[in-house]
């Protein structure tokens, strides 16, 4: 096991071929429907995903697609079931989203075209539970109790 | 544990400590595995937190093996997932640790527990009701009884791989077991086809998955087949299809055509008759695919496909059909029913009979 490298094992899908130069012709028609996804989202707000395993793509046209877009000043890691790295494009408002197993497989690969990735977001339900939070850390740590003016909590 | 877990799958799986955040990442996840929008998630997610998991017995007839080895090569979810969030697998030769007497028991439990609730995946052929159950057996009872005793009070039936769906290899020709299909035999039943040699893996998981999420079973071809995985053909997703269209094609798998990546048509590629989804969901993790290794499509998922001539001669086509119609066969709009289970069984046969080979100018021709 030790000489085997996982990395190699689970290459991105159409890394393998990358050595291919050959334009098959799938990255165009997909930078078009960002394009339209950003007119959607500056006019309007709508936000779009697209995954990108629902693809045809050949050898090297993901690569080609990723390299059009460029790299953006953001990236972030969620840990929740497994990694999920996000990496801001060098187009504002459009997000690579890398979605992995515990085993940091690929699950999904989704363009996400929005001011901020949906996963980046608390949940609603999470942010309703934060002050409670919150309160509880506080009170467990004890600080409030021992600083000079303490006062009793207000909720 | 045998019977119906209470909890729905939202409640066990915040058991395990799952994150709101974690369970958004699975319906995401969830809907690329289904081949729906991503948009879907939200709606996906709603369904999930109500889900129950459902008792899932396997049948393994006539077979290799094969479909349960791609079945273990699912990643997303794993087949650890798969059996302990998604499914309660109560019965498997190959999978569990009972045998025996135990074995069986199990079987019967899941089934009496579970009545009208359970789901039956089936791999391998079955000697048919006429034939000599003495070809294969299990714990000295037939296949076709086994099977005809199982689905009794199952919801529904999952055929998973060619043979369980359309008789695949043992049924080829001269066909000395009598094999048959499960929706040959299962006539009162939903049955869902799955097939492939094996099926990709994922797609195996999207259905069960399908049925979880929505309660009920995904759209399907004249054939059977879901349309989310099998609603179009290999040719029309295929990257190499460019290529085809500018009429560049290998003509041996040594020439430059082959180094070129070009169309792998002239070399025997199924790809034009064949539906499946290997062209994007890929196998191996996602890593590649039989044509992005320079290798024709042999169309393992079509009806009879060991029998429809070499796998290395151009694509053939029943000449008695249209084109139009054979390519619109699988990507037909079907419901379940017992007319439809019956054209397909005709047009399969009758596809066999008229099989004949033409040349890549007369189907283009037709095309």
């Amino acid at each position: 096991m030790s000489v085997f490298d996982p990395a190699r094992a689970h290459p991105a899908p159409g890394a393998t071929c990358a050595r291919s130069a050959r334009e098959h012709g799938h990255a165009l028609p997909i930078l078009h429907e960002i394009r339209h996804a950003l007119e959607r989202l500056l006019a309007s707000g709508e936000e779009t995903r697209i995954d990108l395993q629902s693809m045809p793509f050949g050898p090297g046209d993901l690569e080609r697609l990723t390299a059009v877009l460029g790299q953006g000043e953001v990236q972030a890691r969620v840990e929740a079931l497994g990694p999920t790295l996000i990496q801001e494009t060098a187009i504002p408002g459009v997000w690579l989203v890398d979605y992995r197993s515990l085993e940091d497989q690929r699950l999904s690969y989704q363009i996400e075209i929005a001011t901020l990735p949906e996963i980046l977001r608390p949940r609603p339900e999470d942010l309703a539970e934060s002050l409670a939070a919150l309160d509880a850390r506080l009170s467990e740590s004890g600080l409030d109790a021992a600083a000079p003016n303490a006062s009793p909590s207000s909720s | 544990m045998r019977k119906r877990p209470d909890k729905t799958l939202g409640e066990s799986l915040r058991d395990h400590g799952l994150s709101r955040r974690g369970f958004l990442k699975l319906c995401a996840t969830t809907a690329s595995l289904m081949a729906l929008p991503p948009s879907l998630a939200p709606a996906i997610a709603a369904a999930l937190e109500q889900a129950r998991r459902p008792s899932v017995i396997w049948l393994s007839f006539q077979e290799c093996t094969g479909c349960t080895e791609s079945l273990t090569r699912s990643h997303a979810p794993t087949l650890e997932d798969l059996i302990f969030d998604f499914i309660s697998l109560d019965y498997h030769h190959t999978l569990q640790a009972a045998s025996g007497e135990a074995a069986e028991a199990a079987r019967f439990q899941a089934m009496e527990e579970n009545k009208g609730q359970y789901l039956v995946i089936v791999d391998g052929s079955i000697p048919g009701p006429d034939a000599n159950p003495g070809f294969s057996t299990v714990a000295g009872h037939s296949n076709y009884d086994i099977l005809m005793e199982t689905v009794e009070h199952a919801a529904a039936v999952i055929a998973v791989g060619t043979c369980a769906a359309f008789g695949g290899l043992p049924q080829a020709r001269p066909n000395p077991t009598g094999a048959m299909s499960v929706m040959d035999l299962v006539r009162d039943k939903p049955v869902i086809n799955v097939p492939g040699c094996p099926p990709i893996p994922m797609v195996i998981t999207g259905v069960v998955a399908h049925y979880l999420v929505f309660g009920r079973l995904p759209e399907l071809d004249a054939y059977h087949r879901p349309l989310a995985f099998y609603g179009q053909s290999i040719h029309d997703r295929c990257y190499r299809r460019p290529f085809y269209d500018k009429g560049l094609f290998a003509e041996r798998f040594d020439d430059e055509g082959a180094r070129q990546g070009w169309c792998l048509y002239r070399l025997g590629c199924k790809g034009p008759t064949t539906y499946n989804a290997c062209a994007t969901m890929k196998w191996n993790d996602g890593t590649s695919w039989p044509i992005e290794a320079g290798h024709p499509c042999l169309g393992c998922s079509e009806p009879k496909f060991w029998d429809a001539g070499g796998f290395y001669e151009p694509v053939s086509v029943p000449l008695t059909l249209g084109p139009t119609t054979l390519l619109g066969a699988g990507a037909a709009g079907g419901v379940i029913g017992g007319g439809l289970a019956a054209m397909a069984r005709k047009q399969v046969k009758q596809d066999a009979a008229t099989r004949q080979p033409v040349t890549v100018d007369e189907l283009e021709q037709k095309l």
